[in-house]
């Protein structure tokens, strides 16, 4: 640690005699795995820059609140945001973000992942860089799968994990045949089914931006998730989110969860996971209309505009999301543990294809298609949102009308009729109409 | 005439006290479990938490990531900070109101009491702006003016009640021996006001150190408190309840000892003027 120490300070000094302006960052991020990580390895970047690093760490909904309005008045508490693939076209529409098209040519910009590189740009304009990416697929116990005398397809329909949940679910020792997201929030319940029903043929809009909401694919969507559930999911699935179903997987109580590619890592962590040496992979469920229902998101880093450190900046960008820090926490920590889905190179490395979720991560995300993500033809880009200013207030509303549904407050048909009319008339009301 | 209790009828309002005292402390309780579990053992059922192994793991893993005293020491200067401000604003408006009350100090009391009302949410623009252009973003200095500007309404409410209590003709004696308005206020009305001072500023305290939303919003790195350190442990996707349950307790901790070491004061201050 003293050693540690004297070679940080003796790396700052040299910067300093050289004439280098060495910087502090502060740093808006989400308190996740990969983030936390990277926190711990800030010192590699201080070694090798000077710059010193301040963090903000903050709750996911918290960060969301407190960067967007830093962003909007251009307040410049924050050098760096950590942001999702929701709010970066939008932010770099408004000329909100600093464009990212001078990173220097040893970082290789065309080795990221074009479908992040795609929902992160504005007109071709990157805009934030991908520190990880992520899609979503299916996690099922192979011992219960075995026991029910059935096998999951590499790419199983709807139906098949309709019938397999209700052939794994034994009430008698709480195992629920399926577990999926009904908590109200348009990051909670409604990118689940909002992901759901772009495989049913379902989208948010037709191309003059009306609510879809009174069609035939939306009430399959709700009625066979409602059913699915009924049968088969866990009691009070209305208010699971991420972490609740997390828990009961990794407690052994469910067959089968259908989320975020990121959670293979904790429930295959024999530290965490009672189940960790039972758990296969396959890509979200489709029904043959050539959509699968999984979605696609990032966590990139991007700096705002009224920053005044932007240099140092980019360095941390590059340093943070390059093949090299990759290297630095496969070192670490190993492979398993490195940032996934944002490049390229990661998957043609030989080491990395070791890891059991690794294949499965990379096809899911390949499969989303954030420019083309419903059967039928949107104005909208997104694959569990819309990339519009007004969809999160308005999704969230939905998710609310949907979450009444799961817990037998009201009908489909009412929760459907009465997103239709939210929805509209919010659009109306933005200007769209 | 007294109405006699009989021992059996004293056992069961014991008991029912502490069944209701327990069911009110449990979350903090189980907070307190769970920063002694491993992150695994965590997520169990209840009795199982409770039989799986004890460790400080929690506590070390949350030290060693995060400035606890940084973050510790940012929470006192604004809650005692804000809170002492607040009382050199409340303690001669509360006397005005109290002693020298006008024809409209009832509409002013109810209108400062409706500002407590309104979402803060919808005055964060505008309060933002206005840091920005006065640099005082990510300031305790800042913090300390709204905290303090937020509980201001409860401070003279508090204050007002309390100074109603005491009789006028004191004051006006005091008077006519020829005390000053500044001595009347320092000499004889605050030392006689004291236990409700006291209660008000131990009250104001613990609302300032709990208060989330004004500290999250107006924080980066400098002047966040522990509301803001909690915050950090938080994840919609990730299960890191020990973690936060062990931060909770480090945030938590110091004013709840604060409470218990004064909550005869406090009683004592909140009910002042209660019973007659």
């Amino acid at each position: 640690m003293k050693l540690k120490s004297l070679l940080l300070g003796a790396t700052v000094l040299a910067g300093a005699a050289f004439g280098v302006n060495a910087e502090t960052l502060t740093i808006a991020t989400v308190n996740n795995g990969d983030m936390i990580r990277m926190q711990g390895l800030t010192d590699d970047f201080t070694t090798k820059t000077g710059h010193t690093v301040e963090w903000v760490t903050l709750e996911e909904n918290v960060l969301r609140q407190r960067v967007t309005t830093d962003i909007s008045t251009k307040g410049g508490a924050f050098d760096i945001m950590t942001i999702g693939m929701y709010e970066t076209p939008i932010w770099g529409k408004n000329g909100w973000l600093v464009p990212l098209n001078d990173l220097s040519a040893e970082y290789n910009v065309d080795d990221i992942l074009p479908a992040m590189r795609g929902g992160l740009s504005v007109d071709g304009t990157l805009y934030a860089a991908p520190f990880y990416g992520e899609s979503s697929m299916i996690m099922y116990r192979t011992d219960l799968m075995e026991k029910a005398g059935l096998q999951m397809p590499e790419a199983p329909t709807w139906e098949f994990i309709r019938k397999a949940a209700a052939a794994m679910t034994d009430r008698d020792n709480e195992i629920n045949g399926i577990c999926l997201r009904g908590k109200a929030g348009w990051g909670e319940g409604g990118a689940f089914i909002t992901a759901m029903s772009n495989s049913f043929g379902a989208r948010w809009f037709d191309e003059e931006w009306n609510a879809q909401f009174d069609t035939k694919p939306w009430a399959d969507t709700l009625n066979f998730f409602v059913g699915m559930m009924n049968e088969s999911g866990p009691a009070g699935f209305a208010t699971n989110g991420f972490n609740e179903n997390l828990s009961l997987f990794q407690q052994g109580k469910c067959g089968m969860w259908i989320d975020a590619t990121v959670a293979a890592s904790f429930v295959t962590n024999p530290n965490d996971s009672t189940v960790a040496d039972k758990v296969g992979f396959a890509l979200a469920p489709d029904n043959g209309l050539g959509k699968r229902s999984n979605w696609l998101w990032a966590w990139a880093l991007a700096i705002p505009a009224g920053s005044q450190k932007i240099d140092a900046a980019k360095q941390f960008i590059e340093w943070a999301t390059s093949n090299g820090y990759i290297e630095l926490v496969a070192s670490k920590e190993g492979w398993a543990n490195v940032p996934p889905g944002a490049r390229i190179s990661l998957y043609e490395n030989p080491n990395y294809k070791d890891v059991p979720f690794a294949k499965m991560t990379l096809d899911s995300i390949l499969s989303a298609d954030p420019n083309n993500p419903t059967v039928d033809p949107v104005p909208y880009v997104g694959v569990q949102f819309a990339a519009i200013p007004e969809f999160a207030g308005i999704a969230t509303e939905v998710s609310q009308e949907f979450s009444a549904v799961y817990a037998g407050q009201q009908t489909v048909e009412e929760a459907l009729a009465k997103a239709q009319a939210l929805t509209n008339d919010a659009m109306e009301a933005a200007g769209y109409k | 005439m007294a109405r006699a209790v009989t021992p059996r009828r004293k056992a069961v309002n014991t008991a029912i006290s502490w069944a209701i005292g327990l069911l009110i402390f449990f979350p903090i309780i189980w907070v307190f479990v769970l920063s002694f579990k491993a992150e695994g053992d965590a997520i169990k059922a209840p009795l199982e938490v409770l039989s799986s192994p004890w460790t400080l793991e929690s506590y070390s893993i949350v030290q060693e990531r995060s400035d606890y005293f940084k973050h510790f020491w940012n929470s006192v200067i604004l809650s005692v900070g804000s809170t002492f401000l607040g009382l050199l604003v409340a303690v001669p408006a509360a006397w005005a109101m109290a002693f020298v009350p006008g024809k409209r100090t009832k509409d002013v009391l109810m209108w400062m009491l409706s500002t407590k009302m309104l979402p803060a949410v919808g005055v964060l623009y505008p309060i933002y702006l206005l840091f920005i252009q006065l640099g005082l973003l990510d300031s305790r200095l800042g913090l300390v003016v709204v905290l303090m500007l937020i509980n201001l309404p409860i401070i003279i409410w508090m204050l007002y009640t309390y100074f109603r209590e005491i009789p006028g003709e004191i004051l006006e004696a005091a008077r006519m021996d020829g005390a000053t308005l500044r001595s009347e206020i320092l000499y004889i009305l605050t030392p006689m006001a004291v236990p409700g001072i006291a209660s008000t500023l131990l009250l104001n305290i613990i609302l300032a150190w709990n208060e989330a939303f004004w500290t999250l919003n107006l924080t980066a790195a400098n002047a966040a408190p522990l509301t803001a350190f909690i915050a950090s442990y938080s994840s919609p996707e990730g299960l890191f309840y020990a973690k936060l349950s062990a931060a909770s307790v480090m945030a938590i901790a110091p004013i709840l000892i604060m409470g218990w070491f004064s909550q005869k004061q406090l009683v004592r201050g909140l009910t002042f003027g209660a019973v007659k």
